[in-house]
């Protein structure tokens, strides 16, 4: 069986099975496929009977079609509620807003709809019903390649674009269809002549032609590509790993190394060892923002980062990283996805000694870089401080007395602090973000209720903490780079596979595939009657007005031989 | 500069949609003739062409002029399908009983449709007209006009018009005119009225070739995409009409007759709606490459791939369906349907409402 029977090209069953007569033709009737009916007594199916028809059923086609717009369902609800592949914050935050609806959807892992339970098994069901369909397709396939086509019917009158037309006198029969045998031969056909002996003693000459077999061709590339894409996905994105990496100008260099990572998400099949060391130092990070535009304001034009990178045994390199224009380095490609501040803080003990000072990336929450920061102090003080802070890069003051920030650059920057005592939770071991502040277990000094107003300090200037507890800087401000460095070995192959994919798509839909006929007929009489006809596999609109054509340059070109013989 | 050369632009769109308007009224005009003249029981062609028999025409002298310049009104006077005698006829159609004198051979009379011939006219003058609106805000803007909604819905309509205009010249498909020119004309004004921005300069994100390519192909397919849901919507009327069959006088939509029978139309869709097909799997293609180079991955089940996604699946299904007994007619035309209804669903509430990475409506 080459088809699924239900396929439309297979034989109909409502016209093979006379109790299913009363099927309409065109399948109208809702599981015309089935075969059953209660006229047939059916031999009763043994386990292998009933595999085999659980298998005809899965490869059917009406059961892939199923599948597939059961998985276009079974899609949206990813789009409608977040996913924590793609916006874990977005998850965190639906969690916090339906606290009630949050974990029964969880339950049904609509927050991982794409690697759930029911999404892969769809897909899975679909494509172990693709192959089902398409390996005893092709098998079909392989040996049309190599049949010859079929013999010429002997009615094509019935077929379309049939026509009939008389061949001018003194044409042979035989002749005039090796002539239509060369032109289909030229025009692709695979064609093959045929003689039978007609009424009367008369012979029938005919030519049977068949081209197109690309368009099969095609359609199975199509369907294996697909396997292929989803094999190469799923195999290959076990040796990949993707990790993100915030760097602060002139500050840290970061190494191609498992601890560097701020986090990191391995593939399974991914191993340390195949790290390639590189290092790689922010120099500068520069935002140039719109400032003319009505409307556009301060909307980003551009975004570089100039890095220093050194591999392994090799000399420094500068390169510069943009939104659309990653780095690749040691195998792994570098994306820059985000940019911030990150303000230099200082905090001295009332000695007068250093017991902090770092760059602190504050994460923007607006398109004017407003941004929230979480200055921790756990150690050089008599009490450990944490610090919530407010950055503002060209501060500005609402009618309400709050702050906020007017312009993405750093033209009037403003940083404030809230400062918290207690314990930070940093001694038990437990891992802690750094970009949040337990604010529990501690006592608030500055801001908010206490009464006491928030450090507010520009860069440059310090100011005393509360309590006596010392003194804070606020020493300058940089720019940071969220650089996203990945590495997929087979995402070659997944371009690779999808372009095939669209070239057998283009192919099994444009190229028709169609029989062709021409058929001499000679009469007792020596006149030589010509019919033409055709017969579409599968779609092919074109094809009646390409057997008009084929039958119009026939004639042309037999009329053409015609004269010269006669001449002669 | 820039805002003169906008002003203008926006100036040349309102203009383009005037004219689709007029468009709009006689494509509307036509397909009323053609329930007019059904009724009349005359013969009307796919491409509006009233065909008088004789028989008919002795009956309208006989009756009066009234019917007569009822047709004549919106008929085109040239194109004449008999005899000499009946082309006298047309010639002095002004009076009734002339009319039926000199139509007395037994050739049948052909008219055009005139109102036909003014939609395909004014709705070519206003895709002119939109294109240049459009190529103003591409010189405005300095780049591409395709980076936000209303640019998006500006070039899409172009295309929608651009590959209707294209597709009539080779099957006549202008009696789809009132379906282009009315959902052109919804989108324009949702997107003048509530997308309209300024040039802005394109963000960061955006700045690649594949701005280029992406989102025109994506536009392109769903401008066939358009064509192929209306085919379908008409065939799944069509067939309708034909499962009453004798009945069918009864059917409001009395131009329906004029059209092709439901088999044709379903083969139109389908021709049409593989164009698009391919054009929505190069998308998808040329999508993940683009979200490799700005995103770090291809695929990501953002909110705009997740939809892209479906919509190839619906499609996909369509085509599949179309391929299985039991789902080509009616069926398959649903999927395309609600393929369709994807697109727009895709386009006018992901892009304005779902979060995501795609989220360059500009709004």
């Amino acid at each position: 069986m080459s088809r699924p029977s239900d396929h439309y090209d297979s034989p109909d069953p409502a016209l093979a099975t006379r109790a299913r007569g009363a099927a309409s033709d065109d399948g109208s009737s809702s599981g015309a496929g089935d075969g059953s009916s209660p006229d047939i007594a059916q031999p009763r199916l043994g386990v292998v009977g009933w595999l085999r028809w659980f298998w005809r059923q899965l490869t059917s086609m009406r059961t892939a079609l199923f599948l597939l717009l059961l998985l276009a369902l079974a899609a949206v609800p990813g789009s409608l509620v977040p996913q924590r592949a793609a916006d874990p914050n977005g998850v965190t935050q639906y969690f916090v807003d339906n606290p009630d609806l949050a974990p029964i959807l969880d339950k049904v892992q609509a927050f991982d709809v794409y690697t759930s339970v029911w999404f892969s098994s769809i897909y899975l069901l679909l494509f172990i019903s693709l192959v089902g369909c398409v390996i005893p397709r092709a098998k079909h396939h392989f040996d049309a390649l190599r049949a010859k086509p079929p013999r010429t019917p002997a009615r094509l009158s019935r077929l379309a674009g049939f026509e009939q037309r008389a061949a001018e006198p003194g044409t042979n029969g035989a002749e005039a269809i090796e002539v239509a045998r060369g032109m289909l031969r030229k025009a692709g056909y695979r064609a093959v002549v045929f003689t039978a002996p007609g009424k009367n003693g008369s012979e029938i000459t005919s030519v049977s032609a068949e081209r197109g077999y690309a368009r099969e061709t095609g359609n199975l590339v199509f369907h294996a590509a697909l396997v292929g894409i989803l094999i190469t996905v799923g195999v290959g994105g076990g040796f990949g790993f993707s990790g993100q990496r915030v760097l602060v100008e002139n500050g840290q260099t970061f190494v191609n190394t498992l601890s560097a990572f701020d986090s990191f998400n391995p593939g399974r099949f991914f191993s340390e060892s195949s790290l390639t060391p590189y290092s790689m130092k922010l120099d500068k990070f520069t935002a140039t923002y719109e400032t003319k535009a009505d409307g556009a304001f301060g909307q980003p034009l551009d975004y570089d980062a100039a890095v220093t990178t050194q591999e392994q045994g090799g000399s420094e390199q500068q390169s510069d990283i943009k939104v659309n224009s990653p780095l690749r380095i040691g195998g792994t490609d570098v994306y820059l996805l985000g940019n911030g501040y990150a303000p230099t803080v200082t905090v001295k003990d009332p000695t007068g000694k250093v017991v902090f000072t770092d760059s602190i990336p504050f994460l923007p929450q607006d398109a004017s870089l407003t941004s929230v920061g979480v200055v921790k102090v756990p150690d050089g003080l008599s009490q450990q401080l944490g610090m919530i802070g407010f950055f503002y890069p060209t501060q500005a003051v609402s009618t309400t007395g709050a702050y906020y920030s007017t312009y993405p650059d750093d033209d009037y920057p403003v940083l404030t602090l809230n400062v918290y005592q207690g314990d930070l939770g940093l001694n038990g071991g437990t891992p802690t973000s750094v970009y949040s502040l337990d604010t529990d277990t501690l006592s608030q000094l500055t801001g908010g209720s206490t009464g006491v107003a928030s450090i507010e300090l520009k860069p440059g200037e310090s100011t005393a903490l509360p309590n006596g507890l010392g003194t804070i800087s606020f020493d300058n401000v940089a720019r940071y780079a969220s650089l996203d460095i990945h590495h997929d070995p087979t995402q070659g192959y997944v371009l690779l596979f999808a372009s095939l994919a669209l070239l057998g798509l283009l192919i099994s839909l444009f190229i028709p595939r169609r029989r062709v006929w021409v058929k001499a007929t000679e009469r007792a009489d020596g006149s030589v009657t010509l019919e033409y006809a055709g017969l579409a596999r599968g779609e092919d609109p074109r094809l009646v007005p390409a057997v008009a054509d084929l039958a119009e340059r026939h004639a042309k070109l037999l009329a053409g031989r015609a004269v010269p013989e006669t001449n002669a | 500069m820039t805002q003169t050369i906008d002003e203008y632009s926006v100036f040349f769109l309102y203009a383009a949609m005037a004219v689709y308007a007029f468009a709009f009224i006689a494509f509307a005009l036509d397909l009323a003739r053609r329930s007019a003249q059904v009724g009349a029981g005359n013969e009307v062609g796919v491409d509006g062409s009233v065909t008088t028999r004789e028989r008919v025409l002795e009956t309208v002298g006989a009756g009066g002029s009234s019917a007569v310049s009822g047709s004549v009104a919106t008929a085109a006077p040239v194109g004449v399908g008999g005899s000499g005698a009946a082309r006298k006829g047309l010639f002095s159609r002004g009076g009734g009983a002339e009319a039926s004198l000199s139509a007395s051979g037994d050739g049948a009379v052909t008219k055009r449709s005139l109102s036909l011939r003014l939609g395909v006219a004014f709705t070519l003058i206003g895709f002119l007209l939109e294109l240049t609106a459009d190529v103003l805000r591409g010189i405005a803007a300095a780049r591409v006009p395709w980076a936000n909604m209303y640019e998006f819905s500006m070039t899409g309509t172009v295309l929608i018009v651009g590959v209707f205009l294209v597709v009539i010249t080779r099957v006549d498909l202008r009696f789809l005119g009132t379906f282009i020119t009315g959902l052109v004309l919804i989108l324009l004004g949702v997107s003048t009225v509530n997308y309209y921005v300024g040039v802005a300069p394109l963000p960061p994100a955006l700045q690649s070739a594949w701005l280029v390519i992406h989102v025109f192909v994506a536009s392109l397919g769903t401008a066939f995409f358009a064509l192929g849901f209306a085919l379908s919507a008409i065939q799944l009327v069509q067939y309708r009409r034909e499962a009453i069959g004798a009945g069918a006088r009864t059917l409001k939509l009395k131009f329906m007759a004029s059209l092709p029978d439901s088999k044709r139309l379903e083969n139109l869709a389908y021709r049409v709606n593989i164009v698009g097909f391919v054009f929505w799997t190069f998308t998808l293609i040329a999508g993940a490459v683009w979200a490799e180079r700005a995103w770090g991955r291809y695929w990501g089940w953002d909110t705009k791939e997740v939809w892209t996604f479906i919509i190839w699946v619906i499609y996909a299904g369509y085509i599949h369906a179309r391929a299985t007994r039991g789902w080509r007619g009616s069926r398959s035309a649903v999927l395309a349907i609600i393929g369709f209804a994807a697109v727009l669903f895709n386009f006018g509430i992901v892009n304005v409402f779902f979060h995501g990475l795609h989220s360059y409506s500009g709004l």
